[in-house]
């Protein structure tokens, strides 16, 4: 039996996905723990990061905009430069775009509505460790809750993602929030980091009415596993 | 020494903001062709060198205050603008 990776959850003053993350991860096999925004080290052992939903620092100025020079982020930005797997949820997805650790920005939705509901997505490629467990095609339902999830490249960047095959997940029927080529998930050009709109979180049980969620976090987890061999 | 950055969505953007107050000040009776809404900071900044100043508040709108994917700025220094 190996042991469970250690999934460092990351806490920003505003964040409000971080004890759902951190269960979720718990019922899917990671051993989770949370790291605080102003700590300067990850905890000890951390094989996968999650950034997660939230409104890190009022959502001021631009989402995710003052939560990427939070102290932890320098850390969070070491791992990921190291192959490191670190998923972004929502607001963590702006977080990353705003770092710079995932190209493209997120712009308020077209509707100037906050979404909250599930929606269908299809799997782009699976050939990624956020998406090993899933199908090529595959449909999946994740609920979205966000009002800044309108994802923007310009044309050329947008070319340039699709050529590199870095789309992941896109909104399957309705576009919910204005973003170009329907992208609900983007991933780096080193498949090691990934930032997605749907909350995988709120869907890894059945009872609460989804489960496909599991299998996006079940993709962190194993890659975290596998991080944790590569670095030991 | 006084300064202000204007900060706008970039040409070509989707500003679901200024559509919305367009669409209001429409609704009022104003001929309003298109509406863009931006953001403005007013900062008060140490020292009096105005190149100086320039060249700092450039640095703060690349690392902060715009994203220069979807943003525009725009720098004016009290009383130094040419």
């Amino acid at each position: 039996m190996t042991q469970a990776p250690r999934v460092a959850v990351i806490v920003f003053p505003g964040s409000n996905d971080d004890r759902d993350a951190a269960w979720a991860l718990g019922a899917l096999g990671a051993d989770p723990t949370f790291a605080w925004h102003a700590d300067q080290e990850l905890p000890r052992d951390t094989a996968g990061i999650v950034l997660p939903g939230g409104f890190s620092y009022g959502d001021y100025l631009r989402s995710g905009a003052i939560a990427r020079f939070a102290p932890i982020m320098e850390a969070v930005d070491a791992f990921a430069r190291d192959g490191g797997p670190v998923l972004g949820i929502c607001n963590g997805f702006q977080i990353l775009c705003e770092a710079g650790l995932l190209p493209g920005a997120l712009r308020p939705n077209r509707t100037l509505t906050f979404v909250c509901r599930d929606v269908p997505l299809r799997v782009e490629r699976t050939d990624l460790a956020f998406t090993a467990r899933c199908d090529e095609g595959q449909r999946l339902s994740i609920p979205i809750k966000h009002g800044d999830g309108c994802y923007f490249a310009d044309a050329e960047l947008l070319a340039h993602l699709e050529a590199n095959r870095q789309v992941v997940l896109r909104y399957d029927g309705e576009n919910p929030n204005g973003a170009v080529a329907d992208i609900a998930a983007v991933t780096n050009e080193w498949g090691n980091v990934m930032g997605l709109m749907p909350h995988p979180e709120h869907a890894v049980d059945p009872l609460l009415g989804a489960s496909d969620g599991a299998l996006i976090l079940s993709g962190l987890v194993d890659a975290a596993r596998e991080h944790a061999l590569v670095a030991a | 020494m006084k300064a202000t950055v204007l900060v706008r969505p970039k040409q070509g953007i989707l500003d679901p903001q200024g559509d919305a107050v367009g669409s209001s000040l429409r609704q009022l009776g104003f001929a309003v062709d298109e509406a863009r809404v931006g953001r403005v900071v007013d900062l008060e900044l140490e020292g009096s060198d105005p190149a100086a100043a320039r060249e700092q508040i450039e640095r703060m709108c690349r690392h902060l205050l715009a994203n220069p994917l979807i943003e525009s700025y725009e720098i004016s220094l009290e009383g130094h603008d040419e």
